[in-house]
């Protein structure tokens, strides 16, 4: 313990050297603004600033662009709640109640349960990171194939209860996103599925990012459109100190779930398989299903943004470790830090640890600062965002649009996904209409393919027993744990019934 | 020469291509491409294996000193033993702003898989910047094991519920695989994963039994004492494991190698095609890639190019086949 104090007080000092300092600030502030942009994502933004850091020392490089991952984390939230278009995959869940929220004219005061959220998650993730990290990565080692399949049967089991008490919707939604999840080419065998006769764009499956845009940004738009007659109700938001002030007093309703949000992130970050998508998601679910009022999930409560907000934070944090360690990165853009790495001359390995203290330890040091950086420069500019929704309707209607064409065409850079965006935001629209959910579809579209690739490695190992999920401990615990998620509601919904009958 | 390349104006590029080509001038002009947009690079594997890495170390020292005047972004592209890859490189034709890092699944998941619809040999051969190298790896715990001959009889002696863990069906690695399965006479399970790394994260979790890495991939669990080689499938011993056993040495005639070489899509312009063959001969002399090479277990003798990398394509198609047509294309697609 005094030894692990003792590095990090050594990591701290290095994080605010004047230099490192200042690349967490700059990183912090053009992560923010990377995020921010639907489509460009930290790894492209990442990508593009790599240049940067060969003008810096090897940590004060790594600093900055843990630094921007982190910004564009938080960055991705702000489109998700000013124009309910989803920055980037992590800030999906953050649509779900952060949108309504603005519709209702509280902008302010999910922009600030986001900021907060994300300091809080992001951390208690460094602070499980700087005190647990080489348990925790051989902990991530006992997680194979099996344990991975259990563990997203627990995130759908945490969805089963999203859709309200329709549950029937919830399973039809679900297994809609599983169909689309399995669009492209087979992951074992690589071959053609549900290609549509032969549509070339669908061999390469259906981008994640491309169903949320459209579901939530064009499908949300029409809703819009069609709800008011284009006569939007124009909310001036005013952002002084003491609304400020009234707004951080929302914490107390959402601590709790955002403390949750912030482990299960955390953890989840860690398993190289997984990483802060499927985490933010799963942190949604089970922010709603421990609620005492779930029903008002999905249309504007504080805690549905907090939750995957603080989730993606800490995901990010923890995906570092598999990264470092493992040498595994656990999302795209701590591919590109690892790349960093290798160009530097720093091994991940289970040996960087003990090897290159100095790093490891400025690295961790820097995530203490860049979560507060983060946090203040966020609040300064809330005021700024709402601006946004000053705007009257007619006129950010047409950027919403532009937005997100441009957010379909940039991943992959093909026509193919701005029909197929366009398509899934009327599809999303006529789903509304007809009262079904659709984040459970979102959310198998994301977890589906890592599903299948776990369970059928699994019964590859097993040679068809299914008996391995429950003979291996983390798996059964895990396949316990779903089991009585997916009866929670039914038994607290049966209670309420008693109840009732009672009085 | 690329130096030279990126100082010239980004403006001025475009007029002057615009003016030769219009004069018909052709081999003075063609040195004038240069990137105009971000370069995406495409890993046919997954994040952490051994050409994610190479991509990313090449993309880093792109960057650093200062090759291209536009950035190269790597995207890993897994899917179904790299076909995903594959075929965005196909459906690419034409363009000079896309390339792609191989491994043998280059030769073989064509083969394997035809539904895909793809053929290599039309795209555009870049430049080869190394040969890789295959060693067979267990965890250090399994202590009955201590070489080839205590391996096959534990593989053998558990049936057929030895798991060797690889990463995709028709990937080399399967190759390999399915051709100590003939050698050997026995039979084992072959269990996918996305990529190298992750391979050798489930090897040191024991989640499999063994597995056949390249050294870049395991070289840091060897160190920390999680995993060791038992045999390597080269010509001679290599300098980063002089105490490891080649197959030949023991009487097996086994030898397996894979090329990692960049390559455009179909129908890229000798332009862009030439300036790409210097980029990478550039990083492939740097002091910096020869080093990752000695480390990596890697040889990186002779830089191989343009036209002459395509038949040496050719060549290996021919040897894949007729590997594919040994072991049985059911023997590794496990059907």
């Amino acid at each position: 313990m005094e030894e692990i104090l003792l590095h990090l007080a050594g990591g701290l000092s290095q994080a605010m050297e004047p230099l490192n300092f200042m690349m967490i600030i700059l990183g912090c502030a053009l992560g923010l603004l990377i995020g921010a942009m639907p489509g460009l994502g930290s790894v492209n933004g990442v990508a593009i600033l790599l240049p940067i850091t060969f003008l810096v020392p090897p940590t004060s490089a790594i600093i900055f662009l843990a630094a921007i991952y982190y910004g564009a984390m938080y960055g991705g939230a702000i489109s998700s709640i000013t124009l309910g278009i989803p920055g980037a995959s992590t800030a999906v869940a953050t649509v779900f109640d952060g949108r309504p929220l603005a519709q209702a004219g509280h902008a302010d005061k999910a922009l600030t349960a986001a900021a907060v959220a994300s300091f809080i998650g992001g951390t208690i993730s460094v602070i499980l990171f700087t005190l647990f990290a080489p348990p925790l990565a051989t902990f991530a080692l006992k997680f194979g194939p099996a344990e991975e399949f259990s563990l997203m049967l627990l995130a759908f089991a945490t969805f089963i209860g999203l859709g309200g008490d329709d549950i029937p919707k919830t399973i039809f939604s679900i297994l809609v996103g599983l169909v689309l999840a399995a669009v492209g080419l087979d992951i074992i065998s690589g071959q053609p599925r549900l290609v549509f006769g032969d549509i070339d764009g669908f061999l390469h499956g259906i981008n994640f990012l491309v169903l949320a845009i459209g579901i939530y940004g064009i499908g949300e738009m029409l809703w819009t459109l069609e709800s008011t007659q284009g006569e939007v109700v124009v909310h001036k938001v005013k952002m002084s100190l003491s609304q400020l002030i009234e707004n951080l007093k929302d914490v107390k309703s959402y601590i709790a779930t955002t403390s949750l949000g912030s482990v299960l992130g955390y953890f989840v970050g860690t398993l190289p398989a997984a990483g802060a998508t499927p985490a933010s998601l799963m942190a949604y679910g089970l922010a709603k299903t421990f609620s005492k009022d779930p029903d008002s999930f999905g249309k504007g409560n504080v805690a549905g943004v907090a939750a995957p907000e603080a989730a993606n934070n800490a995901a990010s944090t923890g995906s570092m470790l598999p990264m470092i360690t493992l040498g595994i990165p656990g999302s795209p853009t701590t591919a590109i830090l690892l790349g960093g790495m290798i160009i530097w001359g720093l091994r991940p390995g289970p040996l960087l640890f003990t090897e290159n203290p100095e790093f490891v330890w400025g690295l961790i040091g820097s995530l203490y600062i860049a979560n507060f950086a983060t946090l203040v420069i966020n609040i300064a500019f809330i005021p700024l965002f709402v601006k946004v929704l000053t705007i009257p309707f007619t006129i950010l209607a047409p950027i919403i649009y532009i937005l997100c064409v441009v957010g379909g065409y940039a991943p992959t850079q093909t026509m193919h996904d701005v029909w197929l965006m366009l398509l899934f935001g009327v599809v999303g629209y006529l789903l509304r209409k007809l009262n079904y959910p659709v984040a459970p579809a979102v959310l198998a579209i994301v977890l589906g393919p890592l599903a299948e690739r776990s369970l059928r490695q699994s019964l590859l190992s097993s040679q068809g027993e299914l008996s391995i999920f429950v003979t291996r401990p983390i798996s059964a615990v895990c396949i316990l744990i779903a089991v009585g998620l997916v009866c929670y509601p039914l038994v607290r919904k049966f209670k309420k019934k008693t109840g009732e009958t009672a009085s | 020469m690329s130096n030279v390349l990126h100082r010239v104006k980004k403006t001025a590029i475009p007029a002057v291509i615009a003016a030769a080509t219009s004069l018909g001038m052709s081999a003075p002009a063609m040195a004038e491409w240069s990137p105009k947009k971000p370069i995406e690079l495409i890993i046919m594997a997954g994040a952490g294996g051994g050409a994610d890495q190479i991509a990313r170390l090449l993309q880093g020292l792109i960057e650093k000193n200062k090759l291209s005047p536009r950035p190269v972004i790597p995207i890993n592209k897994a899917g179904g033993s790299g076909a995903e890859a594959l075929r965005y490189i196909q459906d690419k034709a034409g363009d000079d702003h896309t390339l792609l890092v191989t491994l043998n699944s280059f030769y073989t998941t064509p083969v394997i898989q035809e539904g895909i619809g793809v053929d290599v040999s039309n795209f555009t051969p870049i430049g080869r910047m190394a040969i890789d190298n295959f060693l067979l790896w267990v965890h250090q715990d399994m202590t009955d094991i201590t070489d080839l001959d205590s391996y096959v009889a534990a593989v053998k002696a558990a049936g057929n519920s030895w798991k060797v863990g690889g990463t995709g069906t028709g990937q080399e690695d399967s190759i390999l695989t399915a051709m100590m399965e003939k050698e050997f006479g026995y039979d084992v399970i072959y269990i996918p994963f996305p990529g190298g790394g992750t391979v050798a994260k489930n090897l040191v979790g024991k989640h499999i039994d063994s597995t056949v890495n390249n050294p870049a991939e395991q070289n840091e669990f060897f160190r920390a004492g999680n995993t060791k080689p038992l045999v390597q499938f080269t010509a001679e011993r290599l300098p980063a494991y002089p105490d490891v056993p080649t197959a030949k040495e023991l009487g097996v005639n086994m030898e397996y190698y894979m090329q990692r070489s960049i390559n455009g899509p179909p129908g890229m312009s000798a332009e862009a095609q030439e300036w790409y063959i210097n980029l990478f001969k550039t990083l492939f002399e740097s002091e910096e890639w020869q080093k990752f090479c000695v480390e990596d277990g890697l040889a990186c003798d002779t830089y191989v190019s343009g036209a002459e990398l395509g038949t040496y394509h050719q060549q290996q198609i021919a040897l894949h086949k007729e590997l594919i047509e040994a072991v049985g294309a059911s023997a590794i697609t496990g059907e």
